[in-house]
C-alpha cells in the first residue's frame, strides 16, 4: 500500500498534467517511492502502476531504462560517484579506489551492515565540480579530495 | 585537511562554481551572477527582469514581430544543433485547436556539459520569463522544464522559483492581469542521457522510456501528447528576455555574423579554473583559456574538446587558433555544440580517453536501432581489448569501419554522437593508438 504521505506527493505531481495522462506521473512517483522505501521492489512498482492506471510492465520499463532507479536495495547511503571524463581528467579514480578500500566493496555491492553502496555514475552534468559525488540520489558534492570524501563520510551515521 | 562541517555544509553546494568574467562584459543568461541573492525575484526584478513580459502582455505585441526580433538576433539553438531559434519558432502552427506545449531542454548530460544547471541555479526567472514569453508568441498554454534528474538540489530551486513567479503574476491565469494564461511545470529526467534528445524528452514527459521518435512528424505538430510542441534548450529561452529589452540587432552586434550573442562555455578537465563563462560569440579560445586560468600545474595543453564528445576532439594548435563561434570551429573541422570544452593536458592518454567515452555511448544507447546498440558495445569492446594489451594493428580499421557503419544508420544523433569520438581521436592521435597496440601500454603514461 502506498503511504498517505507518497500518495499526497504522487497527487501533487499529477496536477502537472491532463486528467487522463496519469502515467505522465510515473517518473516522479517512482522517485517519490524509491525515497521512501530506499529501492523498488516489484510490489512497488505493481503499487503504482495501479495508482497510475497504467500496466504493471510499462512502468517496469520506465523504472528499469533509467538509471537512477534501483531494483534491489542499495543499503541506507547509496553513493555514486561520476568516473566520466571531465571527472577522470580530474583524478575520479583516486576517489573511487579510496571508496572502495575505506567501505571494503566494489561497484554495485553493499556493505555487510547495509549502510553504504558504491555505484558508477555517468555524466551528472557538474563536470565544473570534478570529481564528484551524489549522496542517494540527492545530495551533490563537488570538488572531492580523499580528505572531504572521508568527512562525507564520518556525516553519514 | 578538510573540516567534517565544512565537507556537507549545505551552504557550501551551492557556491559558485561559476567563475564568469564580470569585467565590463555584457552578461544575458548570468547577469544575475553581479549580484549577491542572483536566485531570487527580486533580484532579477532589480535588473529588469519581467520587463519584457509585462510589456509584451499589456501593448499585446503581435507574435510575428517577436518571432522578427528573435529572427534578428541570430539566436541559434544553444543545447548543441545551433538550430535557428526564430526559424523554429515560425514552424510552430498558428492555429490548433487544443492545447499547444512548450518544452524546454534542461537534461544536460554530455560530458562537460553543465551550463543549464547555473541557469536554473543562479538565475531561474530569465528561463521562467523566456518561456513566458515564447509561450505568448507561439500560443502554447502549458509548458514543461525538464531537468535532468542528477542536480535534485537545483530542480528544487527552480520549482521553488515556480512558485515564487505564479505567486507574483507571472505565470498561471491571467498574467499581469491580461488574458494571458500560461501554466509552467518542472518535470525531471532520472538518469538517462538519451533523453536530451527532443523526442525521447518528450516519451518521458508521458511516463515512457525514452527512446527517440522518428522523425518526421517533428514536435511543431506531433509532439507531447501528440500536441504541437516547440522544444528549445535552457540557454536559448534564457537570452529571450534581453533579446526584447534590447532588440534583437543589439544582441547580433555582441557576437559576429552568424553567431548573435554570448554564450555560456562550460570548461571542465586540465584547467586551473574550471567552471562556466560567458563570453561574447566569437572570442579565440586562447581567451577564454586563460578566463578558465589556463593549463593546470604548468602544463601544456594536448587536445580540446569543443562542443562535447559529440564533436570533433582538436589537437592543441587547431584550438589555440580558432574562435568560439559557430563558424570559427566549423571552419577547424569541428563544432560548436553545448559549449562544453573539455581540456586534456600533455600527460592525458588519448586511448584511455577515448576508452571511457566509448563506455559512456555504449552504457547510453537506448537499444532502439540495431547499429547503435550492437555498434555502441562493439567499439567499446575494442577499445577495451586495446587497453588491456591485446589489441591488433586491424582493430583501428575496424574501429573506423564500426563507427562509420553506426553514423547516419540510426533514428537518431546519438548514433553520430558515438561515432565521432572514435574516428577524430583515431585520426589525431593514430600514433598513440599504434603505440598502445604495439607494447601493450600507453605511449604518453611510458614517457
Amino acid at each position: 500500500m502506498l503511504s498517505p504521505q507518497a500518495i499526497e506527493k504522487i497527487d501533487y505531481e499529477l496536477t502537472k498534467y491532463p486528467a487522463d495522462q496519469r502515467q505522465a506521473a510515473v517518473m516522479s512517483a517512482l522517485r517519490i517511492v524509491q525515497t521512501e522505501r530506499g529501492w523498488l521492489s516489484k510490489e512497488s512498482i505493481t503499487e503504482i502502476a495501479q495508482y497510475l492506471r497504467m500496466p504493471e510492465i510499462a512502468a517496469m520499463e520506465v523504472a528499469s531504462f533509467y538509471n537512477m532507479y534501483d531494483l534491489s536495495p542499495v543499503g541506507k547511503y547509496k553513493i555514486t560517484i561520476c568516473t566520466n571524463i571531465s571527472c577522470m581528467l580530474r583524478d575520479s579514480d583516486v576517489i573511487v579506489n579510496h571508496l572502495k578500500t575505506k567501505l571494503s566493496v566494489g561497484f554495485n555491492e553493499v556493505t555487510p551492515d547495509g549502510k553504504f553502496c558504491l555505484k558508477e555514475g555517468e555524466c551528472m552534468g557538474c563536470c565544473g565540480g570534478a570529481p564528484l559525488m551524489h549522496v542517494n540520489n540527492t545530495e551533490m558534492h563537488e570538488f572531492l579530495t580523499v580528505e572531504k570524501v572521508d568527512a562525507i563520510l564520518e556525516e553519514l551515521k | 585537511m578538510v573540516t567534517r562541517k565544512s565537507a556537507v555544509d549545505k551552504t557550501s553546494l551551492h557556491k559558485p562554481v561559476v567563475m564568469t568574467d564580470l569585467k565590463g562584459q555584457t552578461l544575458v543568461t548570468l547577469r544575475t551572477l553581479t549580484e549577491d541573492n542572483p536566485a531570487s525575484l527580486e533580484t532579477y526584478i532589480k535588473l529588469g527582469g519581467y520587463s519584457a513580459l509585462r510589456r509584451i502582455v499589456t501593448e499585446k505585441t503581435k507574435a510575428t514581430d517577436i518571432i522578427t526580433e528573435v529572427k534578428t538576433s541570430g539566436l541559434r539553438g544553444r543545447g548543441g544543433a545551433g538550430f535557428p531559434t526564430g526559424l523554429k519558432w515560425s514552424f510552430m502552427p498558428r492555429y490548433f485547436d487544443g492545447v499547444k506545449y512548450l518544452v524546454c531542454n534542461s537534461d544536460e548530460g554530455e560530458p562537460g556539459t553543465f551550463k543549464d544547471r547555473d541557469i536554473i541555479r543562479y538565475n531561474p526567472h530569465q528561463l521562467i520569463e523566456g518561456m513566458a514569453i515564447a509561450a505568448y508568441t507561439l500560443g502554447a498554454r502549458v509548458g514543461y522544464n525538464y531537468i535532468h534528474g542528477e542536480i535534485w538540489q537545483d530542480y528544487e530551486i527552480f520549482e521553488a522559483a515556480l512558485h515564487e513567479a505564479e505567486a507574483a503574476g507571472y505565470l498561471g491565469e491571467n498574467i499581469l492581469g491580461t488574458n494571458f494564461n500560461f501554466d509552467l511545470y518542472a518535470v525531471h529526467g532520472y538518469g538517462a542521457y538519451i533523453c536530451g534528445e527532443e523526442t525521447a524528452l518528450i516519451e518521458s514527459i508521458e511516463g515512457k522510456k525514452g527512446q527517440p521518435r522518428f522523425k518526421p512528424p517533428f514536435p511543431a505538430s506531433y509532439g507531447v501528447f501528440g500536441k504541437p510542441t516547440n522544444v528549445n534548450n535552457t540557454e536559448s529561452y534564457s537570452s529571450i528576455p534581453w533579446i526584447l529589452e534590447h532588440g534583437g540587432q543589439a544582441f547580433a552586434d555582441l557576437g559576429v555574423p552568424n553567431s548573435g550573442g554570448t554564450k555560456l562555455f562550460s570548461v571542465s578537465g586540465h584547467v586551473e579554473k574550471p567552471g562556466n563563462y560567458e563570453v561574447k560569440m566569437g572570442t579565440p579560445f586562447s581567451e577564454l583559456l586563460e578566463l578558465a586560468g589556463g593549463i593546470w600545474k604548468g602544463r601544456k595543453l594536448k587536445a580540446v574538446i569543443p562542443g562535447g564528445p559529440s564533436t570533433p576532439v582538436m589537437p592543441a594548435e587547431a584550438i589555440m587558433a580558432a574562435t568560439m563561434d559557430y563558424e570559427g570551429l566549423s571552419k577547424a573541422r569541428s563544432s560548436l555544440g553545448a559549449g562544453s570544452m573539455i581540456v586534456m593536458d600533455e600527460t592525458t592518454c588519448m586511448v584511455k580517453a577515448l576508452h571511457r567515452l566509448s563506455y559512456f555511448f555504449y552504457e547510453e544507447s537506448c537499444g532502439q536501432c540495431t547499429p547503435c546498440r550492437e555498434g555502441t558495445g562493439w567499439v567499446y569492446r575494442v577499445i577495451d581489448r586495446i587497453v588491456n594489451g591485446k589489441g591488433k594493428m586491424e582493430d583501428l580499421d575496424l574501429l573506423t569501419d564500426v563507427s562509420n557503419n553506426i553514423a547516419g544508420r540510426t533514428i537518431c544523433a546519438l548514433g553520430e554522437a558515438a561515432a565521432t569520438p572514435v574516428l577524430s581521436f583515431i585520426k589525431h592521435f593514430r600514433p598513440e593508438f599504434e603505440y598502445y597496440i604495439q607494447h601493450g601500454k600507453s605511449m604518453v603514461e611510458s614517457q
